[in-house]
């Protein structure tokens, strides 16, 4: 038995766990699934308890052999599942492609970009993973294969649908041209969180990644300042002369140390940290590498552990356009309390996919992430859901680790047709997770 | 499942007319946990009213504390109901007069029977649900009674001792396999099991034993005092000359 967590590093369970090499292999796990069946896992970069499976088995799928293709022609890429975006991009940038979308982090496994249907900074021009995808490979509970496409149900269901449709085995995607491997970066910063909703509006559409970073320490007239981060592929034009355009060797990673004491990350070291990061943000344009633009929390290996042993969560959630209200309510709430978050994060989103338990929805979202242990937390949370799902919103189950159950039919409305697809593609529940347990999914 | 907050969605209470034991469960349904089983002895359906008015969904299950070999159905039904356990708490247990166990030895077994033996297959049962599912607490309610036993409740606290040192035991073999056992070692409750007797000092009540578990629980606990004092006091006590504790009235 293996005890495992997600990114932050709440509620561990027990699980065997199994690392296949070969799809063969992967089919035998599941013909001798055990009672309390089984999970894909990927790189454990959901925050939650979605890739653990308390007294059952969990699939290390990011061990499996790797595989990749390119269709230079398209620019669509066949990969195994357990691929890492990393990987691919070490793989694909040089050759003038990057992939559709990536969250924050590169250290996440195609399998799981698929079962999040992860969005990104171009979420609002782009939509989201699944949007992209061409086809799946899906290992089913009978133990077979199935090459799924955007007409199936079934594709539909497992985009999005955490792993508990079958194993991902492989994904097929349509990636975009780069001329560089830079970023042609513009920083603004905003004075309130009026000015932050109305300048993302407006700036949104002439840039293909759009983030904005809020300072939730900042009260009064200054709650919600931010500072907004607005890029675009950089073109060969752009770069000095002689530097080498499709060059991409992310820096080596730093190493949190193994334990870092609780409370590293308390009121005080965050609020200067906010402080100095919007005091150090000039309006500037720059070309940036697309580590630093896409995946800065990557530079530091383990960074989740500075968070200390109890560990910390991460909140995020969407509300659609037109809710602005509920919005300013949740950020005038946080800043009110002082509740301690590290990095808060605001983004449009566009069109959503067809994915039955996919996040994204056109409208805000906001991803906060909060060390354990501060009382009032859990009720506080709590209300926040009900706020969100009143407006018609809805909670990342990715990064879920303590939402109950009532509301999700709320905030899901497709969760009975999502139920009825997998109730026929694994009527014995093979596919079981923490996460599914917890939200009864 | 115990969320990330320490918030769990389920609850078997061994003893579904327990005061102290009720009042847990009501502190775990208003901190989220929605699907409650009260095992208890006899018709017990009004029990459960009071945790439906706050949102729970309750089933409730006969329960003999006597009968061991009905253990095993009552944890597989619980089971049933409300999928896996997150919480189960065993609470049951009478109190009886140590006089009138002495002039009635046969009822002093059978106080034992219940206080003891009731708690080691009902334990044990639920303990190997736990262990099947890698998660889940089993909450033993045990008494300062059994820290040390005295001269006044010699019966009563020697049934503590034993279920105190049972539940130890079977959190260290349950150690590594995801579920637990948190030990609970309450002072005098003021209640309906004490009713008329003289509160002892630093008496506690029910809504105090179920706030400490539910912090237990969120913390992962192994042993909780309440109050919490007691855990030093103890300390002093075990160190008592026999000749000195044999005197201590209450
Ligand atoms: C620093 C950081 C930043 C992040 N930023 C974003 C962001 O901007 N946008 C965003 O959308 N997400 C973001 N995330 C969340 C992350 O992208 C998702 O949780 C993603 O699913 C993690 O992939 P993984 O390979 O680590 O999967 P895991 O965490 O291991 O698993 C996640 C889920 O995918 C399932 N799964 C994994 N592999 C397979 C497979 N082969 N077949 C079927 N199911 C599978 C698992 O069962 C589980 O349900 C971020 C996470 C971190 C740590």
């Amino acid at each position: 038995m293996t005890f495992l967590t997600g990114w932050g590093r709440t509620a561990p369970s027990p699980a065997t766990l199994a690392a296949p090499r070969t799809t063969a292999e992967l089919a035998a796990l599941v013909a001798a699934a055990p009672p309390r069946g089984l999970i894909a896992r990927g790189l454990g970069r959901s925050y939650g308890d979605a890739a653990q499976n308390a007294g059952g088995l969990v699939v290390d799928v990011a061990g499996m052999e790797a595989r990749w293709s390119l269709d230079p022609e398209t620019g669509v890429v066949t990969a195994s599942a357990g691929m890492s975006l990393h990987d691919l991009m070490l793989a694909l940038v040089p050759l003038g492609w990057f992939v559709p979308v990536t969250p924050g982090t590169r250290h996440v496994t195609v399998g799981g970009a698929v079962a999040a249907d992860v969005h990104g900074k171009n979420h609002h021009v782009d939509s989201s993973f699944g949007a992209h995808l061409r086809s799946l490979t899906l290992l089913t509970a009978d133990g077979t294969g199935h090459l799924l496409r955007p007409g199936d149900d079934l594709f539909w269901a497992t985009v999005g649908g955490m792993g508990l449709t079958g194993l991902v085995t492989e994904a097929s995607f349509a990636c975009v041209p780069v001329e560089t491997s830079r970023m042609s970066v513009d920083v603004e910063r905003t004075r309130d969180l009026d000015q932050t909703l109305e300048r993302m509006t407006a700036t949104d559409d002439r840039h293909r990644y759009t983030v904005a970073w809020i300072d939730l320490l900042a009260r009064g007239p200054r709650m919600g300042r931010s500072v907004l981060t607005r890029g675009d592929h950089a073109r060969r034009e752009e770069l000095p002369r002689g530097a080498d355009p499709l060059a991409f060797a992310p820096a080596a990673r730093l190493s949190a140390p193994p334990w870092a004491p609780g409370g590293l990350l308390n009121g005080l070291t965050v609020r200067a940290f906010n402080q100095a990061w919007y005091a150090k943000s000039r309006e500037r344009r720059v070309i940036q590498d697309i580590a630093p633009f896409f995946h800065p929390l990557d530079f530091v290996d383990g960074w989740n552990r500075v968070y200390g042993s109890r560990g910390f969560v991460q909140y995020q959630f969407v509300v659609p356009f037109g809710e602005e209200a509920t919005l300013r309510r949740v950020v005038s709430r946080l800043s009110a309390e002082g509740v301690v978050s590290f990095l808060t994060v605001l983004k449009r989103f566009g069109a959503g996919t067809p994915g039955m338990l996919s996040f994204p929805l056109p409208g805000w979202t906001l991803a906060l992430d909060i060390p354990v242990g501060r009382a009032g937390l859990a009720g506080l949370l709590r209300e926040f859901d009900e706020w969100v799902a009143e407006a018609g919103g809805r909670v990342y189950l990715a990064k879920d680790a303590r939402m109950r159950a009532e509301l999700l039919p709320v905030m899901y409305p497709r969760l009975p047709e999502w139920r009825k697809i997998r109730e026929s593609a694994d009527p014995g529940e093979v596919f079981r997770s923490d996460l599914a347990r917890r939200l009864s999914l | 499942m115990k969320n990330a907050l320490g918030s769990v969605d389920s609850v078997l209470l061994l003893g579904g007319r327990s005061e102290i034991g009720l009042a847990v469960v009501e502190r775990l349904v208003r901190d989220g946990a929605r699907r409650v089983v009260l095992a208890a002895r006899g018709d017990a359906a009004a029990i459960g009213v009071r945790l439906k008015d706050l949102g729970a969904e309750v089933l409730v299950l006969d329960f003999d504390a006597e009968r061991p070999e009905t253990h095993e159905r009552v944890v597989a039904a619980a089971a049933e109901f409300a999928g896996d356990l997150d919480v189960v708490v065993a609470a049951f247990g009478v109190l009886g007069d140590q006089a009138a166990y002495e002039a009635d030895p046969v009822s002093a077994a059978r106080s034992m029977a219940v206080n003891l033996g009731g708690h080691v297959s009902a334990g044990l049962f639920a303990a190997r649900r736990l262990r099947e599912q890698g998660h889940g607490t089993l909450v033993v309610l045990s008494s300062v009674a059994g820290v040390r036993v005295r001269r006044v409740n010699f019966v009563y606290g020697a049934a503590k001792a034993g279920l105190d040192g049972f539940a130890q035991g079977l959190g260290d073999a349950l150690h590594g396999s995801g579920a637990r056992v948190m030990v609970v070692r309450p002072g005098f409750v003021i209640g309906r099991m004490t009713a008329g007797m003289r509160p002892a000092p630093m008496a506690t009540t029910p809504e105090a034993v179920a706030d400490a578990v539910a912090g237990g629980l969120r913390a992962g606990a192994e042993t909780v005092w309440v109050p919490g004092r007691l855990r030093a006091v103890f300390t002093v006590m075990r160190a008592l000359p026999r000749a000195v504790w044999r005197r201590v009235p209450r």
